[in-house]
């Protein structure tokens, strides 16, 4: 077994990335925008749905529900889809994933594939694994072709180049596509993306999708997208394989019409996002005339043994937690050195890895709750951040000042008497700190919070002392 | 009405004025406060950061403590959220019926201070007088945890001689979260400049808050970056009156 | 290779098997709402807003005056022609322009196409969606995708307010593909500026028959 996230294992601790990342203004700017204008959005699609509150415990519980059943509706899955004319494999973990694909796309022979945005094979990195097979794949999301090009990281779960803006993303194209003229509008970039893929497009014979749903009773596969890469990618390639992580079942057709109210209205802030696709195995005489489908375990199984924050596996990658998110909004999603940023990248992450690696993560938040206002399938994403910090702690991973600082405090305040005593302590360790009334340099711990803020001194009286001599 | 008082671990060394506004208000109404000196802390700080062990030793002093007390208060949102929201999570991770059972019958009775007043004493006026303009800072527990809504911004109102100016952007957390401050220096940072542009933004005299901890977080930049801009709780300037100012 | 999937295959069912506890709550609550209070008046008024919203053209027209709308459309576009599905009604056609069957188009055809003319499955008023289940009125899936330009008709009959309603009517046409088209293709990847038209059609317009 060999889990990885695409390179969480290797990235850096939260605040050492976030702090590169608060000190670039371009950076920020792009990102404050961009969660500005969806976050904006959102909000107004939201507010006119007056039954979302009932579509969000209907969406939580469906897929609370799919989890407490996952073996039956994968099964179902597999048998509908199978009978449809669809193929079926399953991957233990990311390197098997990527073989079994490597192998399909050398199979068929082609060399290169064309890809509709998946976040899953970011987490399995499997263009390095095609490239190493010598296949060449093509992002064809604008925002994905933007990273691709770039030999960036994606940033978003739904906007992976909103830390990009409209002048870096022109410079890029104009070297990547050898152009010698591009407006630096919007839409002249996004002709530009359309007329470089337009050719791929028509002539790569191998597509390669993820999946937003996999419905158990019809076997039917849906991708959500808005530009038209997509259908590009499901419809116009001879073979397909979309790798698809094994929590995305939902049990019934009817269900969709849920997700499909939520999805669009918490990721983008549109009513319907312009495209969904949705197809069963294989059409004859419409559309890829092979099919498959890797189904991936990657670590989610492993979240799934967890009763306290299993429903983590109920995210349907919406990214409103993102957008709402106001770490997020300061650092981007590149602090997070995962494909999933933000807050469900902070408990994704670390879970898929069983706490082996990204420990920062789950502190990688002042825990306000915008998150869970905002998710659309009610994960306590805050609940389950305390949850994996207890993991961080009770695997002896927290940094020793800390745990000897916790220690103390709770030693202090077992007991009123010895609460009183450190009081006094405190009172007297403060004094070589204190510059008329205000502590502006402590060392250690708190060394972070002086460099930014003062802290009042510690007052000569105590609320109990004031009270013990009323 | 007899009140017992939960000043909380921070209040009671930090900012006891807080505690003491408390007091002269309650009493100011008519009612008799009462300070249980076993009380210590309810343990959010440790639970938050994954100490939950330790958290659960003060979760049972707080019973003790409390367990006869007939109104509870305490001037802080986020202690109140802990024990609304994670004291019976608790109990049941404990697997402890009898403790549960104990969690579940206290609490009814506690009240965080803006929600005494308005949901329990049914007032909004209490007397006050604070000729100053202040801006209220929402504090993230209060806002989502306890949905305290209007509450503190009703009491505000009808303070005499207040100007009452709306805070931007106020469902955005000040980047204190605790321990949140300490080990994410920068990003807290980050998200603190930005809160302190709207409290200036606003051009009041203050900052008003239901929680201490955020406003020893905004008040500690307003000190830094020397704005003139004060750092008050809701309590003290409910306590103010015409006789006191 | 077969072998080692089958493997894999009881791995991971063994997992989840393993890390699953007591079954969850089975009542999955559906209080959101299926329908919506409107006349069929004010659903068609809510279909062609959405759409405008979406920058697609919209007009309406009796089942008579179907081929002199197309007719009048094609003329100020420009267009001397579009390609059609093979089971598009041939009483819809107005004389006098080339419509040419898609009978094995290759891609370049449809690319190199002048758009192309449909008749949809169902529509959906609260989210200006129209969904195409490619059957003969509609053609398989590239044909609606490949063209630049994309006319589409829509009877009043195949009109229904919300997405429930909407999605009742699609499961009927499974196990055929659905393609649900919410104004043309667009994206927001940029400054979440939102650019209309990419990859697919970048141009949509509507007519309302009935």
């Amino acid at each position: 077994m060999s889990v990885h996230v695409g390179e969480a294992a290797s990235a850096l601790p939260f605040p050492e990335a976030a702090k590169k990342l608060v000190a670039n203004s371009q950076l920020r700017r792009n990102v404050r925008h961009a969660t500005n204008v969806i976050r904006t959005k959102r909000g107004r699609v939201v507010a006119e749905m007056d039954d979302w509150e009932q579509l969000r415990d209907a969406g939580k519980a469906i897929k609370d529900h799919t989890l407490a059943h996952l073996d039956e509706y994968l099964l179902q899955f597999e048998a509908a889809c199978t009978k449809a004319g669809g193929q079926v494999h399953w991957a233990r973990d990311a390197d098997e994933a990527n073989r079994i694909i490597v192998d399909l796309v050398k199979r068929y022979g082609s060399d290169e594939v064309i890809k509709v945005k998946t976040m899953t094979s970011d987490e399995t990195r499997l263009n390095v694994a095609l490239e190493a097979a010598g296949i060449t794949p093509f992002e064809t999301d604008l925002a994905d072709l933007i990273v691709q090009l770039g030999e960036d990281k994606p940033s978003h779960i739904v906007v992976p180049a909103l830390h990009r803006n409209r002048m870096e993303i022109r410079e890029l194209f104009m070297g990547k596509m050898g152009l010698d003229t591009l407006g630096y509008q919007p839409e002249d970039l996004a002709a530009a993306a359309r007329n470089y893929l337009r050719e791929r497009f028509l002539r790569v014979k191998v597509g390669i999708s993820g999946a937003n749903y996999l419905i158990a009773e019809t076997g039917s596969v849906v991708v959500v997208e808005s530009e038209g890469n997509g259908r590009m990618c499901l419809t116009l390639p001879d073979v397909l394989i979309s790798i698809v992580g094994v929590e995305k079942v939902i049990p019934r057709f009817e269900d969709l019409e849920v997700y499909l109210q939520l999805l669009p209205r918490s990721a983008t802030g549109e009513r319907m996002n312009p495209y969904n696709s949705i197809w069963t195995g294989v059409t004859p005489g419409d559309g890829p005339q092979a099919f498959h489908i890797v189904l991936l375990d990657n670590g989610r199984t492993k979240v799934l043994a967890d009763p306290e924050s299993r429903e983590t596996l109920d995210c349907i990658r919406c990214g409103a937690c993102l957008n709402a998110c106001p770490v997020y909004r300061q650092t981007g999603g590149h602090a997070y050195g995962s494909v999933y940023a933000g807050p469900i990248g902070a408990i994704l992450t670390p879970q898929l890895q069983s706490m082996e690696h990204s420990q920062t993560l789950p502190y990688a938040s002042s825990l306000c709750g915008a998150c869970y206002e905002v998710c659309p399938v009610k994960i306590n994403i805050p609940e389950i951040l305390i949850h994996l910090r207890t993991k961080v702690v009770d695997s002896g991973h927290a940094p020793l000042a800390e745990r000897l600082a916790m220690k103390g405090a709770a030693f202090a305040m077992s007991k009123a008497s010895r609460l009183s005593l450190a009081h006094a302590f405190a009172r007297l360790g403060q004094w070589p700190f204190n510059d008329d009334g205000k502590l502006d340099n402590l060392p250690g711990l708190l060394a972070g919070w002086t460099e930014f803020r003062d802290l009042d001194a510690i007052p000569a009286e105590s609320f109990r002392e004031w009270w013990s001599k009323r | 009405m007899v009140i017992s008082l939960f000043i909380t671990c921070y209040n009671d060394a930090l900012f006891p004025q807080t505690g003491q506004a408390v007091v002269t208000v309650l009493e100011r109404l008519g009612h008799t406060v009462e300070f249980r000196a076993a009380q210590t802390c309810c343990g959010q700080m440790h639970y938050n950061t994954g100490y939950r062990h330790d958290s659960y030793t003060l979760l049972r002093q707080f019973l003790e403590v409390f367990a006869d007390a007939e109104v509870i208060v305490c001037p802080s949102s986020s202690c109140v959220a802990m024990i609304r929201d994670h004291y019976p999570k608790m109990a049941e991770q404990l697997n402890d019926p009898a403790l549960q059972a104990r969690v579940a019958a206290i609490l009814p009775r506690i009240f965080e201070f803006s929600e005494l007043l308005t949901d329990k004493l049914g007032l909004t006026d209490v007397g006050a007088f604070y000729p100053h303009s202040v801006t209220l800072h929402a504090s993230c527990h209060g806002l989502r945890s306890l949905h305290l809504g209007s509450k503190p911004a009703d009491l505000l109102k009808q303070v005499k001689g207040l100007t009452l100016i709306e805070l931007p952007d106020a469902d955005q957390c000040c980047g204190f979260g605790g321990t949140f401050a300490v080990k994410n220096p920068d990003v807290s940072a980050a998200m603190l400049s930005d809160k302190l542009q709207c409290v200036l933004g606003t051009n009041a005299e203050a900052c008003a808050g239901a929680d201490n901890s955020c406003l020893m977080h905004i008040g500690g930049a307003l000190s830094r970056q020397r704005t003139g801009v004060r750092t008050v709780h809701l309590a003290e300037i409910l306590a103010s009156t015409e006789k006191s100012s | 290779m077969v072998v080692q999937a089958m493997t894999s295959r009881e791995a991971v069912l063994a997992n989840i098997r393993a890390a699953k506890g007591g079954p969850a709550d089975e009542s999955i609550p559906r209080l959101y709402s299926a329908s919506v209070d409107l006349s069929p008046a004010e659903v068609v008024e809510q279909f062609a807003d959405r759409l405008h919203d979406y920058n697609a053209t919209v007009h309406h027209c009796t089942v008579d005056a179907i081929p002199a709308t197309i007719a009048g459309i094609l003329q100020t576009r420009q267009k001397t022609g579009l390609l059609i599905p093979s089971g598009l009604p041939p009483e819809w056609l107005p004389a006098d322009y080339a419509f040419r069957r898609d009978e094995g188009l290759s891609y370049a055809d449809l690319d190199a196409s002048q758009g192309v003319l449909t008749a949809c499955d169902v529509a959906i008023a609260l989210t200006g969606t129209i969904v195409i289940g490619h059957s003969p009125a509609q053609g398989r899936r590239a044909l609606t995708l490949v063209p630049d330009y994309h006319l589409c008709i829509v009877r009043l009959d195949q009109l229904v307010a919300t997405v429930p309603e909407g999605m009742r009517r699609m499961a009927a046409l499974l196990p055929a593909p659905l393609t649900t088209i919410s104004g043309p293709s667009a994206t927001s990847d940029i400054e979440m500026i939102r650019v209309k038209g990419v990859h697919g059609p970048r141009t949509l317009e509507v007519i309302l028959v009935g």
